[in-house]
């Protein structure tokens, strides 16, 4: 993603009215496979869930910093030592399928996204 | 460096320019994983031996960070002369793909370890510098092999590489060739591993290069379509692939066509890239701040003493050895771009007193490195041996030619280089009495000789030279002989 503006992507979309195009597509990242039925119904919900949201907004936060953690902790880290890792067939224990050669297997994915 | 692709670009640079950005990430070298304590030891491990339930993305597992990897980040944050944030915190990458079993991928978005450096590097039109946008942490995913299984396609997944400590290093779009980008790759990767923080080797997957390369007509300020260009599996390989995509973006403006926003792969066999996958929108990652992380404050003192552990940097070598050593830049380059020709010529000086810093540059970007590049079974010249040797040159006890064969043996055997001169007799004969004999001997027995050069052909002084070294056994100082031998011809004409 080398070209596309970073600083023009927001964490959140803005508080207006989800419509069902919002709903689909939330859906859709989630891999949820919705009935009109639901869609309808989560239309609904998720819109009241961002009125909530919005009543919250009319709070006055000036003097207060934006918070991604509720606990106050800070560099918590871990020395660079190596522990034992687990079995192979511990591992693979809850795998739906293992190959011969110790692999997960799933569904063959071609073209995804790819990570890293 | 010239390539058939490369070759073809320069046509296509002459009506378009090519903007390129390049994004790197780096396997860092820690001993244990980013997230967790399993080992990174995983090269030729047997499939899912490396893992636990945090690499594993086991629900109820919680990460902890791995302060070596936040070290090598900041430290390769100083070499390309970043800024480190005063707070810094991870990010949850979210997508679906299962080579990610968490469903997301724990890295860092709006506040990377490093932001704002820059790298400058030369090419063969002169220096260039490239600004980078951020370097940041983040955990690899695992390996996905698709094969067919009892006729299904299936695809296999290996977790070893799961949560591996990444670095990403992005540029800003401001590379303008294929060989600058392979340049800045290059030069990149000697820096990290200048700095210890990886051994970057591309032919394993330790360094990976992707490149967005998009042209336009030159003049033109606005961007053209992006093509993400990935499977680059060499240097040489980002500077064919690149090469061959803008030229290949070039023809397809040329003809009418428009470039597709795409993700193509590098086919090393045919020297082309082929599409991979359509790229019609931004992902949509949705990321925010990973709950299971607190935040990292960099103070100060801790920043003070990353930077003391940071050795002397590419850039001011090559400018040390130039100007302080009166080294050629050529050779400068030679020696830094090397670990172990850097390592060996530091060492050398640091024995050699009494032999100068371009006389051990010699030996080492000449025959040290011939000896290293050719070699197969991995021998090593210890730098104490090197600077004696180099001495016994200087002082005209050992004839430059047999010092390239004691220098072989050593680098083959460890021997030190005084019994491997013992041994093979190699100390030369500087005594002028001894010398004297052999010269009037060689002069006695080839009268047609002396005849020659007193008739004006002074290559006859070889012949004779010649037949003093055969009759030391080599062993004489070739330049006393050619000395003495035409003072003797000249005095008795």
């Amino acid at each position: 993603m080398v070209h596309s503006g970073l600083a023009s992507v927001r964490y959140h979309r803005g508080m207006a009215n989800l419509t069902r195009a919002d709903v689909e597509h939330v859906a859709f990242l989630a891999r949820l496979g919705l009935t009109e039925a639901e869609m309808a119904r989560l239309e609904g919900q998720l819109n009241h869930i961002l009125e909530q949201y919005a009543i919250l907004q009319t709070l006055d936060t000036e003097h207060i910093p934006p918070t991604a953690q509720t606990i106050e902790l800070a560099n918590i880290l871990r020395e660079d030592v190596v522990q034992p890792s687990i079995s192979v067939d511990e591992a693979l224990s809850n795998a739906p399928e293992r190959s011969a050669s110790g692999h997960f297997v799933v569904p063959a994915i071609l073209g995804g996204e790819g990570g890293a | 460096m010239t390539t058939a692709p490369a070759e073809a670009a320069k046509g296509a640079l002459a009506r378009y320019e090519a903007v390129i950005g390049i994004e790197i990430h780096c396997q860092l070298k820690t001993a244990s994983k980013m997230f967790c304590g399993c080992s990174t030891d995983i090269d030729g491990a047997a499939p899912n031996s490396h893992t636990c339930p945090v690499c594993l993305g086991l629900p109820g597992t919680l990460p902890t960070i791995n302060k070596s990897a936040v070290e090598w980040v900041i430290a390769a944050g100083f070499a390309i002369e970043a800024q480190t944030p005063p707070a810094t915190r991870w990010d949850r990458k979210n997508y679906f793909y299962p080579d990610i079993p968490k469903g997301y991928q724990i890295s860092q978005y709006q506040l990377p370890l490093a932001a704002n450096g820059r790298l400058t590097f030369d090419t063969s039109a002169g220096p260039v510098t490239v600004r980078i946008r951020r370097a940041h942490l983040e955990e690899d995913t695992g390996r996905l092999i698709h094969q067919e299984m009892a006729g299904r396609r299936a695809s296999l997944i290996d977790f070893n590489r799961s949560g591996m400590p990444l670095m990403e290093i992005v540029t800003e779009p401001d590379i303008r060739t294929a060989e600058q980008a392979r340049r800045y790759a290059e030069e990149l990767r000697l820096l990290m591993r200048t700095i210890g923080a990886s051994d970057a080797e591309m032919e394993n997957g330790q360094m990976r290069v992707e490149a967005n390369v998009s042209i336009r007509p030159i003049g033109r300020e606005a961007f053209g379509t992006r093509v993400e260009v990935k499977n680059m599996n060499s240097m040489k390989a980002v500077e064919r692939a690149i090469g061959f995509e803008i030229e290949r973006q070039a023809e397809l403006i040329d003809g009418g066509d428009k470039v597709r926003m795409e993700t193509r792969g590098w086919d090393e066999p045919s020297q082309s890239t082929y599409h991979m996958r359509p790229k019609e929108e931004e992902n949509d990652y949705r990321y925010f701040p990973e709950p299971d992380l607190p935040p990292l404050m960099t103070t100060p003192e801790w920043l003070a003493e990353i930077a003391t552990r940071i050795p002397e940097l590419p850039s001011v070598r090559r400018a040390r050895y130039t100007g302080e050593f009166g080294l050629s830049s050529y050779d400068a380059n030679v020696l830094v771009n090397d670990a172990s020709a850097t390592a060996l010529f530091e060492g050398a000086l640091a024995v050699g007193a009494g032999v100068s810093p371009k006389l051990l540059a010699n030996w080492v970007t000449g025959e040290y490195l011939r000896l290293a590049k050719g070699d197969a079974g991995g021998g090593s010249v210890d730098p104490v041996e090197l600077a004696a040797l180099a001495r016994l040159v200087a002082d005209g006890a050992i004839s430059g030619t047999n010092a390239k064969e004691v220098l072989a043996e050593h680098y083959a055997s460890a021997a030190p280089v005084a019994s491997i001169v013992e041994a093979r007799g190699f100390r030369q004969i500087s005594d002028s009495g001894a010398l004297g004999k052999a010269i009037n001997d060689a002069l006695a027995a080839n009268p047609a000789a002396v005849a020659d050069y007193r008739a004006g052909k002074a290559a006859a002084v070889g012949f004779l030279v010649g037949q003093v070294m055969k009759a030391t056994r080599g062993q004489a100082n070739a330049a006393m002989v050619q000395t003495a031998l035409r003072e003797r011809l000249e005095a008795a004409e």
